[in-house]
């Protein structure tokens, strides 16, 4: 596979993803594992269904809010944010 | 505003069901559109690397990958001669019947692209379905996923989202997300099958009718074997523990109605991953939005009914894989074909092409979802604090309490009290879970609680300048 790197931002942090990688999948393999947090409880979430259809996992890119972080793919100088 | 797309077939769903009717429809001479969520073809089973990057890819670690890249010439072919509108990247967000067929309003699945709207004369319906969830006291700690979405993580990005894995749940599909798992070179500490394998000596006629399906269990056992995984029967996760991520697991044996046995707890250290897995829920919100006819299946699911032709109760709306009944990849193609035909031409009187195969992989199916049966005691693992809906954050106790004192017995009359299914995902991960507690412990829910929580008003998320675009 042709895995040339792109960089990234996290919470203003660099990261380096695979090209074709998803943003959970960026996040998950650098050992971040939760980047939201709930708004009752203040709990961690991360990935959970990695299909799109539980919005556990939202994260903002590029100013867009409520990004689902499993369907989102990197691309280079992309910025994300935690909630 | 929005833009339209008027063909004779529209197809909802690129995996394997959606695509085979496509093919199938566009084949028999069809207009069709196809709109799927994903990026590019293949759905959940078939799911690949960005093909940007990969622009051929192997099909290491799929099944029927040969299947696939049939369907997926065809569906190139029917592109390049103007008879297939392929429309990745949209979700739809509502369906409606008009004089002339269906309508479908959609959305961009990512980001913020310019919506689309879709007419057509005759529908089919290929959403597809999801990992089944049943809650235990900390399965929403980070690292908890959905077993489904752990091999899909996997089949996309070619990496894994750990290091030490334990897989729980019921059913076959717990086998391939382990192998897929050890292959890619994570460490499976253990896979625990609520069920026991005697379960499946009533139904050996049924299961022998699918040969092909042992084979891909002896190829998983060579898999297991290699890697040194063990499988434990009659065992389940009884807790994930873990303080802000998954760091270990409690499990127990259970008994034939997954009972917890006393005095067989064990602890598994320093896991990273859980995943689980109890079935699949079929995608249900936009069959029943249209109003067709559903019935509850073997595995406790709300399913769409559909004739011989795939036709849902609903003229001219075809249903074909999951939505009709949880059965797989290549039943989902052959109703796929089947339902794709006669979208194209609904009064023609060509028979079904292949009825035993369809017949066969429905009886198998039925026999894994009778050796696969949610355990019936599982409320009894559940604390009054454990959650239950993740997005709004509603415990065991608060649906407990609304049933024993509000008298809410039904997913909608508890979404209402509790708030339980009421956030982002609508329901989908709560769904039945919530349904199964409102019916009480040890009881299954009916077809109405069911449809109650598949009931949405909108499919999936939307913008309110969509929403606003609606007056025309």
């Amino acid at each position: 596979m042709n895995t040339q790197p792109v960089t990234i931002t996290f919470d203003g942090r660099p990261l380096t993803a695979a090209a074709g990688q998803s943003v959970g999948a960026a996040l998950a393999s650098q050992g971040i594992t939760a980047w939201r947090g709930t708004r009752k409880g203040r709990k961690p979430r991360g990935l959970f269904c990695g299909i799109g259809i539980c919005f556990d996992c939202l994260v903002t890119v590029d100013g867009e809010a409520n990004q689902r972080a499993c369907l989102v793919e990197v691309c280079e100088g992309m910025e994300v944010e935690g909630s | 505003m929005s833009s339209t797309v008027t063909v004779d077939v529209a197809v909802v769903g690129a995996g394997p069901a959606g695509l085979a009717a496509a093919v199938a429809a566009a084949e028999a001479g069809a207009r069709v559109a196809v709109v799927d969520a994903g990026s590019q073809p293949g759905g959940q089973f078939w799911r690949h690397p960005a093909e940007t990057v990969e622009p051929e890819p192997d099909g290491h670690g799929h099944h029927g990958w040969n299947s696939y890249l049939d369907l997926r010439a065809r569906f190139d072919a029917a592109q390049r001669a103007g008879r297939i509108t392929y429309l990745p990247g949209l979700q739809v967000w509502m369906a409606e019947r008009s004089e002339d067929g269906f309508v479908l309003r959609t959305t961009a699945a990512v980001g913020s692209a310019h919506p689309l709207t879709v007419m057509a004369a005759r529908l089919v319906l290929c959403p597809g379905g999801y990992d089944r969830q049943l809650p235990v006291p900390g399965w929403d700690l980070p690292g908890v996923m959905a077993a489904g979405g752990i091999q899909a993580f996997i089949k996309a990005n070619g990496v894994l989202p750990g290091k030490r894995f334990v897989i729980a749940g019921t059913g076959p599909f717990l086998l391939p997300v382990a192998a897929g798992v050890a292959e890619a070179g994570g460490k499976v500490l253990a896979v625990l099958e609520s069920s026991s394998p005697s379960a499946w000596l009533p139904h050996l006629r049924a299961a022998s009718g699918v040969p092909e399906k042992a084979l891909e269990g002896a190829e998983y056992a060579a898999v297991f074997a290699r890697h040194r995984i063990p499988y434990r029967t009659r065992s389940i996760v009884t807790g994930v523990l873990g303080s802000g991520k998954a760091e270990g697991v409690r499990t127990a044996r259970v008994d034939a109605d997954g009972r917890v046995r006393p005095g067989t707890g064990r602890v598994y250290a320093d896991v990273d991953v859980v995943g689980f897995g109890w079935g699949f829920t079929p995608q249900m919100e936009l069959p029943v939005s249209l109003g067709v006819e559903t019935r509850l299946d073997a595995d406790g699911s709300l399913v769409g009914v559909v004739d011989e032709r795939q036709q849902s109760s609903v003229p001219g709306l075809f249903l074909a894989g999951e939505v009709t009944g949880v059965g797989g990849a290549t039943l989902a193609v052959l109703e796929g074909l089947a339902a794709g035909a006669a979208a194209a031409r609904p009064d023609s009187d060509v028979p079904v092409k292949q009825p035993a195969a369809i017949a066969r992989h429905r009886r198998f199916a039925r026999a894994m979802h009778l050796a696969h049966p949610v355990p019936a005691a599982w409320q009894d693992w559940l604390t009054p604090d454990t959650t239950v809906c993740r997005c709004e954050e509603v415990t065991a106790g608060d649906i407990t309490e609304a049933r024993e004192n509000l008298g809410a017995r039904d997913v909608r009359s508890l979404k209402s009290f509790t708030r339980a299914g009421m956030g982002w995902c609508q329901g989908r991960v709560c769904g039945f879970a919530a349904a199964c507690l409102g019916a009480g412990p040890g009881e299954a829910p009916d077809a109405g609680s069911l449809a109650g929580s598949a009931k949405r008003p909108l499919a999936a998320p939307v913008g309110i300048g969509e929403l606003a675009g609606l007056d025309s």
